[in-house]
């Protein structure tokens, strides 16, 4: 115990560097008003930003959905694949993380606007342009683009580790494609999914650039918000702080559920 | 036991990336056998135990379930189960939910699912452990479970891929035991593949040994234990000294410079053989009577003595429960059903010398030499 106590000490003062004090710092300017008095003025100015923040879960919600869509085949795919290529594969989904976000974000935006290159190409053949900048749809692209490869990475961790015995058991005791999947495969990448959710989800309901670079002024989640309330042209750090203290809670409710999840199925199997 | 052939493979043949893994086997088995598939590391066992149970497709050649030839038979419409050389149970599954898993895909009742899934946790000894998680169950539970799993689902056959190679030797004895009356009891096929030849004659009706993707020979324990076909089988079935021999006509064999009675007939004339001595065979007699030989190495094997004797420079195994110290000259004799002759194979030569037991390494690698100088004086000794 003593040793093991003696061995964090270094993470503690990460934590209280890192975690501990900027945490006591927003929590501070979220009781507090410009004067410093302690206020609860702050939290109740929050109900303004109830359509942002519902925004904000439904593009999370729906940009998580489709990253899991698109992941899941994939990511079996190739952890079902040979050596060589699996490695092959990994490497070309990571490659993309290796840039920017930012710049992969105005990539797709000079590719989207209205005189951008689609539209340009749709042009010749007489097709006029169509509206794709500025949509919620060009903001749930831009999510699930940038942020697909952390849902394939923690599936395909998962599903290679899914014994090739095992799916051959399920078949040598009757089951069928679909049964196999449902009753050995999908129970198994649970865990995948989990982790998958929720290293999509919360950087998804927290960014402000994507939303602000494919969605113009005209789209903006709860993370525009804050970013307003500290770098834009009327800062006001005390409800920008009760805004991110309320988005942390949020996530932590939603973390939460998560691992109850996680935990059921643990319960039933492993 | 009926006599009725439930499988049949013909004439099958696999390559892996041009590798020959299996070529031209053959291989009938009849309702309620125990067959045993028995050969060294990498000869194609668990390979054809996956092309039965359809998770190979032979290049070429058919697999017979009675008159349906069922090549492109998917896994889970063949009537067959696996028992896997790991287990493959399910880590997300209790013990209960693993061996009711065959059964829900079947959507049977819940009540009957309920019932046989006690009944297999009875019979392999596993009551009271339906909520355990699989990984938290020793090896031997683990392969009950997995037992369990594959016979809820009612096979006509079952196939075991090394069942208890993970086990030790007293849980391995008794769960030999326990399989062979549970095969007994129930009826069932079982194809089973090891490499340990002692649970193959112990367990089986049958044995099929196998090396190099073929099958060397195929018969009862005692008859491949007896009547070895080749060097290898010899070899692989238990201990063989193997010896150059000539066939002088039936019944008289010639080895060593010597012409013994044997039980064995049906050779050409002159006809090069293999002559196979089990170790156990050997009398061994005060010096001067028979084949005089000195003793080099002996060591404890609990049951008996492995005795190394040099013969004029080949070198024996003798297994014998009297203690002969090393160095003693002793005599041995040789009764007609004692010697064992085979033709000729590709691996003669190869097996059955007990050279390497002897620190006189130089003259193990041809004793034949030494055979020819000493031929002489050792025939006027002992005649
Ligand atoms: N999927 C595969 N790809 C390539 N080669 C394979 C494959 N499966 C088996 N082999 C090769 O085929 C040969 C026979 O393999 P098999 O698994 O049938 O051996 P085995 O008799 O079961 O051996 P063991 O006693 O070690 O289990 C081996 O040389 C093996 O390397
Ligand atoms: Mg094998």
């Amino acid at each position: 115990m003593m040793k093991a106590r003696g061995a964090a000490a270094p993470f503690a003062v990460w934590m209280a560097i890192f975690t501990v004090i900027p945490l006591g710092v927003v929590v501070y300017y979220a009781f507090t008003n410009a004067d410093g008095a302690f206020t609860f003025e702050n939290i109740l100015s929050i109900r303004e930003y109830a359509g942002s923040l519902l925004r904000s879960f439904w593009i999370g919600l729906l940009s998580t959905f489709i990253c899991l869509l698109l992941a899941y085949p994939l990511a079996f795919s190739i952890s079902r694949s040979k050596g060589r290529v699996q490695q092959t594969m990994v490497m070309l989904i990571m490659m993309p993380m290796w840039m920017n976000f930012l710049l992969r974000t105005y990539a797709w935006q000079s590719l989207l606007e209205n005189n951008g290159f689609i539209n340009q190409f749709l042009g010749w053949f007489g097709i006029p342009p169509i509206q794709m900048i500025n949509t919620t749809g060009a903001v749930i692209l831009g999510m699930v683009y940038n942020f697909l490869p952390f849902m394939i990475l923690p599936l395909y961790s998962v599903m290679v580790k899914i014994d090739k015995s095992v799916i051959e058991a399920a078949q040598d005791l009757g089951s069928n494609t679909m049964q196999v999947f449902s009753r050995v495969i999908l129970p198994l990448s649970v865990p995948g999914i989990i982790s998958g959710i929720t290293m999509v989800f919360i950087p998804i309901i927290s960014t402000f650039a994507i939303t602000q670079i494919l969605g113009g002024s005209l789209i903006n989640m709860i993370g525009d918000n804050i970013e307003m309330k500290f770098f834009g042209t009327a800062p006001d750090y005390n409800v920008g702080s009760a805004l991110a203290l309320l988005l942390m809670v949020m996530l932590l409710i939603s973390m939460g559920i998560m691992n109850h999840f996680d935990k059921n199925g643990e319960e039933v199997g492993a | 036991m009926e006599k009725k052939p439930i499988i049949n493979l013909k004439d099958i043949s696999l390559s892996f990336d041009g590798e020959k893994v299996l070529e031209g086997l053959n291989l009938s088995i009849c309702d309620g056998e125990f067959v045993t598939l028995l050969g060294p590391s990498g000869c194609g066992k668990t390979t054809t135990l996956r092309i039965i149970g359809g998770f190979l497709t032979p290049d070429s050649g058919d697999v017979f379930f009675g008159a349906n030839r069922v090549n492109d038979l998917p896994p889970y419409k063949r009537p067959v189960n696996t028992i896997f050389q790991r287990y493959a149970l399910f880590p997300h599954l209790n013990v209960y939910d693993n061996v009711a898993f065959g059964m829900r895909v079947q959507k049977k009742k819940k009540a009957e699912i309920a019932k046989t899934v006690e009944r297999m946790l009875e019979m392999v000894n596993l009551k009271g452990f339906e909520k355990r998680t699989v990984s938290t169950l020793s090896g031997g539970q683990q392969q009950r479970v997995a037992i369990a799993r594959a016979l809820a689902n009612d096979p006509k056959v079952l196939l075991l891929d090394e069942p208890l190679a993970a086990l030790d030797l007293k849980l391995r004895k008794d769960m030999q035991n326990e399989l062979k009356n549970m095969q007994k009891s129930l009826g069932i096929t079982f194809i089973y593949v090891t490499h340990d030849q002692e649970e193959a004659l112990s367990m089986s009706d049958t044995v099929v040994v196998m090396d190099g993707g073929e099958i060397q020979q195929i018969g009862s324990p005692l008859d491949i234990y007896n009547e070895p076909v080749n060097a290898f089988v010899a070899d692989f079935i238990g201990e063989s000294n193997i010896l150059d021999g000539v066939m002088l006509s039936d019944y008289k064999v010639k080895f060593f410079g010597r012409v013994f009675d044997c039980l064995d007939a049906g050779f050409e004339k002159d006809e090069p053989v293999d002559v196979v001595i089990r170790p156990e065979d050997i009398n061994i007699v005060p010096a001067g009577n028979g084949l005089t030989g000195t003793v080099t190495s002996v060591t404890f094997k609990g049951v008996h003595y492995e005795t190394i004797v040099d013969f004029y420079g080949f070198k024996w195994l003798i297994q014998t429960t009297e203690y002969h110290p090393v160095g003693e000259v002793i005599g041995i004799v040789l009764d007609p059903d004692d010697i064992h002759i085979m033709h000729k194979s590709r691996y003669s030569g190869m097996f059955g010398d007990y050279s390497s037991y002897s620190e006189e390494f130089d003259e193990m690698n041809d004793p034949t030499i030494d055979l020819v100088d000493d031929e002489a004086d050792a025939a006027g000794e002992a005649d």
